[in-house]
């Protein structure tokens, strides 16, 4: 074998995969929000774990949530390819193979799994598997090219991870860590629905049934506002539980205040109105949206320590 | 004929290489660490067995 037979094997230069091509097949980003909420739910469980137990928890956790992003960008690639927002991906971009992906992806899912039943319990390890599966065969493989309410059902995926942390420290699951789910769960479709009105032509070139394609853009600005009521409600009701607290109601209550707003600007509004200031209310209510969910788990996360410290004991 | 040590490939995947050498490494350090904190807290202890006595 010549060197010259061995570069018609590999790719060019410029496509050659790096570390970080693969690193970014774990959707890194989506990774943060996996991390910190599973670190507030196991921290915010009434049992304690050891910290490097607890940071290992973390990790698999994390590792389960790329996993099932590496998977849904191999089965996802013709979709990333045509939308603007993901054709920079590596599988898209040329950087890595489908094959590639899908081999990263199916062995850091059973990595993630079995080392968090072990570092842990399998209750939490089971609910790590449930995840994995929920994303990539609920989600990825059947609604998302199925049903305008992909978004809505698909959502529970990225509410699982305080759930589980909730269980790597307990072994068991209870109503503090399903309102913890519900939060998140109620709080993605209006999150990604904002996102859908001002990134329109991507979802509709990728021929995705997004509710704005499907129902109209006027029935998508109805469904965040009545999204965004039902979430307040269930948000500021949770502060009333032992999750709860005065700094979470009170955080829990500013924040509503402003998502509500915003949601009753984005319904107020039509298309003229968007098209004229590009789409100004849509993209500050999706802005607000991630502060909204970093703030009410960073808010759950300041009552546990201030529990544990006895401060309202 | 084997790859010559200065292709180019080397240079290449030089930071691929590094990055799976550092996640083995990690790896290690993981499963090391549990194995102590799981030997520590007892949570590998076999259940005291119990002698006949006559």
């Amino acid at each position: 074998m010549t060197d010259t037979s061995i570069n018609t094997t590999v790719r060019s230069a410029e496509n050659d995969a790096q570390f970080s091509d693969f690193f970014a097949l774990l959707k890194p980003r989506v990774m943060t929000l996996v991390v910190f909420t599973a670190f507030v739910g196991l921290l915010a469980a009434p049992t304690p774990v050891h910290p490097f137990i607890a940071f290992c928890a973390i990790l698999f956790i994390a590792i389960g949530g790329g996993a099932s992003g590496a998977l849904n960008m191999w089965w996802d690639a013709d979709i990333d390819a045509v939308m603007k927002r993901t054709q920079h991906r590596p599988i898209p971009a040329g950087k890595v193979t489908g094959e590639e992906a899908f081999a990263i992806g199916m062995a850091l899912s059973v990595f993630s799994v079995v080392f968090l039943g072990l570092a842990t319990n399998w209750v939490a390890a089971g609910l790590l598997a449930f995840t994995i599966f929920f994303y990539v065969v609920i989600y990825t493989m059947w609604l998302k090219r199925w049903t305008p309410q992909n978004i809505v059902i698909g959502g529970a995926a990225g509410a699982f991870p305080p759930m589980i942390g909730w269980a790597a420290a307990t072994g068991g699951v209870s109503v503090e860590s399903v309102l913890m789910f519900c939060l998140t769960f109620m709080w993605t479709p209006p999150h990604f629905w904002a996102l859908a009105l001002f990134m329109r032509k991507d979802y509709d070139n990728a021929d995705v049934p997004m509710l704005t394609v499907t129902h109209g853009r006027r029935a998508t600005r109805n469904h965040i506002l009545v999204y965004t009521v039902l979430l307040a409600i269930l948000a500021v009701a949770a502060g009333f539980t032992s999750i709860g607290g005065p700094v979470y109601i009170a955080t829990s209550v500013v924040l509503n205040a402003m998502f509500l707003r915003g949601a009753l600007q984005i319904w107020r509004r039509d298309e003229d109105m968007s098209e004229e200031d590009n789409f100004l209310a849509e993209r500050k209510f999706f802005k607000l949206s991630l502060l909204y969910l970093f703030a009410h788990f960073g808010a759950i996360l300041i009552e546990a320590g201030l529990d544990k410290f006895g401060v309202w004991a | 004929m084997s790859l010559s040590k200065q292709h180019d490939l080397h240079e290449r995947r030089f930071g691929r290489n590094v990055g799976v050498g550092v996640v083995l490494v990690g790896l290690i350090a993981i499963v090391f660490g549990l194995t102590v904190v799981k030997v520590t807290n007892g949570d590998f202890e076999t259940p005291a067995t119990t002698t006949v006595s006559e």
